[in-house]
């Protein structure tokens, strides 16, 4: 199966019913998935901040959310991440493009590529880093575990993982 | 009419509905005047309960009311042509708009100057769009419900605050009392 059907097979697998994205071109393929998945609701949202206020509600009304973002939206997420997700505790996982890691042909993504794990650990969010396409394999006990504690969780996806551009 | 007389108006209305409550002294104000297990109350993030509302409204049936302020608003513009784009007719974003920033101190907003909150929602896309004063956003509001078409309401009130003691629950407490009445 193809990497980003596989993926979007397991949030449904999880129980994941609502996604919000915001487009990187590294998670074309598996928006377009999420997007034609009849048990997926897509929301696309303009700002991740607003994405994550969009999953806050789909958990308070009983669906399983998920935000699929690139690493450059930890920017503008951090407040709603300490303030609203962890503040009340609710589950969020975050399927992340690893933007700026080895492969990157923009220079501008490594400027937030070196700050990303820096910020997950300083927010105590639990990190995840995909490098290799087996590593997919944990994605299944990553979401049971984000739903298990209650807590938002991040899955760093590399270009060594995406297979390039 | 200040915020607080305009919540106070439309508590009754409000008790039976599932409400998302913008952050500061709104929350404050509301959980004074009527505190219910079907209120979620912001307590510290800007902008966001047009969102959880939105959400919270594609995700299950019962009527949600986002209470929301014309600062939040304008700090979270996205979230007008997405919630045109995904309609929900359970869903009524009610903006009070008092032209300023009022849980800071009062500050004005744009929206008390030259913008158009209830234009920009049009623009989006927003269907049902309805601005009103004050003194009649019961009235509007009951329709809307009553309706159950997915609107937007710009309550055009005058700035200022009612001295509120801070909400001292626990935001898990408040998160699962709410989602125990969503699911109830
Ligand atoms: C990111 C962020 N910036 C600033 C604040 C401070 N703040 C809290 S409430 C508020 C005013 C909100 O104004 P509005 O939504 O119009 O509500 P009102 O109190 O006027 O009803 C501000 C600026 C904040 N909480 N978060
Ligand atoms: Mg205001």
């Amino acid at each position: 199966m193809d990497i980003s059907q596989k993926i979007t097979e397991d949030l449904v697998a999880a129980g994941i019913g609502f996604v919000t994205t915001v487009p990187c071109k590294q998670l074309a393929g598996v928006i377009d998935a999420v997007e034609r998945h009849p048990a997926l609701h897509h929301v696309p949202s303009n700002k991740e901040d607003e994405g994550m206020g969009l999953c806050a509600g789909a958990w308070l009304g009983g669906t399983k959310p998920c935000i699929i973002m690139q690493n450059t939206a930890l920017g503008v997420t951090i407040n709603s991440l300490a303030t609203l997700i962890q503040f009340y505790r609710m589950p969020l996982p975050m399927l992340i493009s690893y933007r700026g890691e080895l492969g990157e042909p923009i220079a501008c993504q490594v400027e937030m590529a070196v700050h990303t794990k820096a910020l997950l650990a300083q927010l105590h969010i639990p990190a995840y880093h995909f490098h290799h396409q087996a590593d997919v394999e944990e994605l299944p006990r990553i979401l049971d575990y984000t739903f298990m504690c209650s807590k938002p969780v991040a899955v760093l996806t590399d270009a060594t993982f995406w297979g390039g551009y | 009419m200040i915020r607080y007389d305009v919540l106070k108006e439309i508590a009754p209305i409000l008790r039976p509905h599932l409400v998302v409550c913008n952050i500061g002294i709104p929350s404050q104000e509301l959980h004074a005047i009527d505190d219910q297990p079907t209120n979620f109350y912001m307590l510290g993030t800007m902008g966001l309960a047009s969102s959880i509302g939105l959400g919270l409204a594609l995700a299950q049936d019962k009527t949600v009311i986002a209470i929301d302020g014309d600062g939040s608003v304008l700090t979270n513009l996205g979230t007008l042509p997405t919630i045109a784009n995904n309609v929900a007719d359970n869903y009524i974003l009610l903006i009070v708009d008092n032209g300023s920033y009022g849980s800071t101190g009062d500050q004005p907003t744009y929206a008390g100057r030259k913008t158009s909150l209830a234009k920009m929602a049009e623009a989006a896309g927003c269907e049902h769009v309805v601005e009103c004063a004050a003194e009649d956003t019961g009235r509007v509001l009951a329709e809307a419900i009553e309706a159950r078409r997915m609107t937007v309401i710009v309550s055009k009130c005058e700035s200022g605050n009612r001295k509120m003691p801070v909400i001292t629950m626990d935001p898990v407490v408040i998160r699962d009392r709410f989602m125990k009445a969503v699911a109830g």
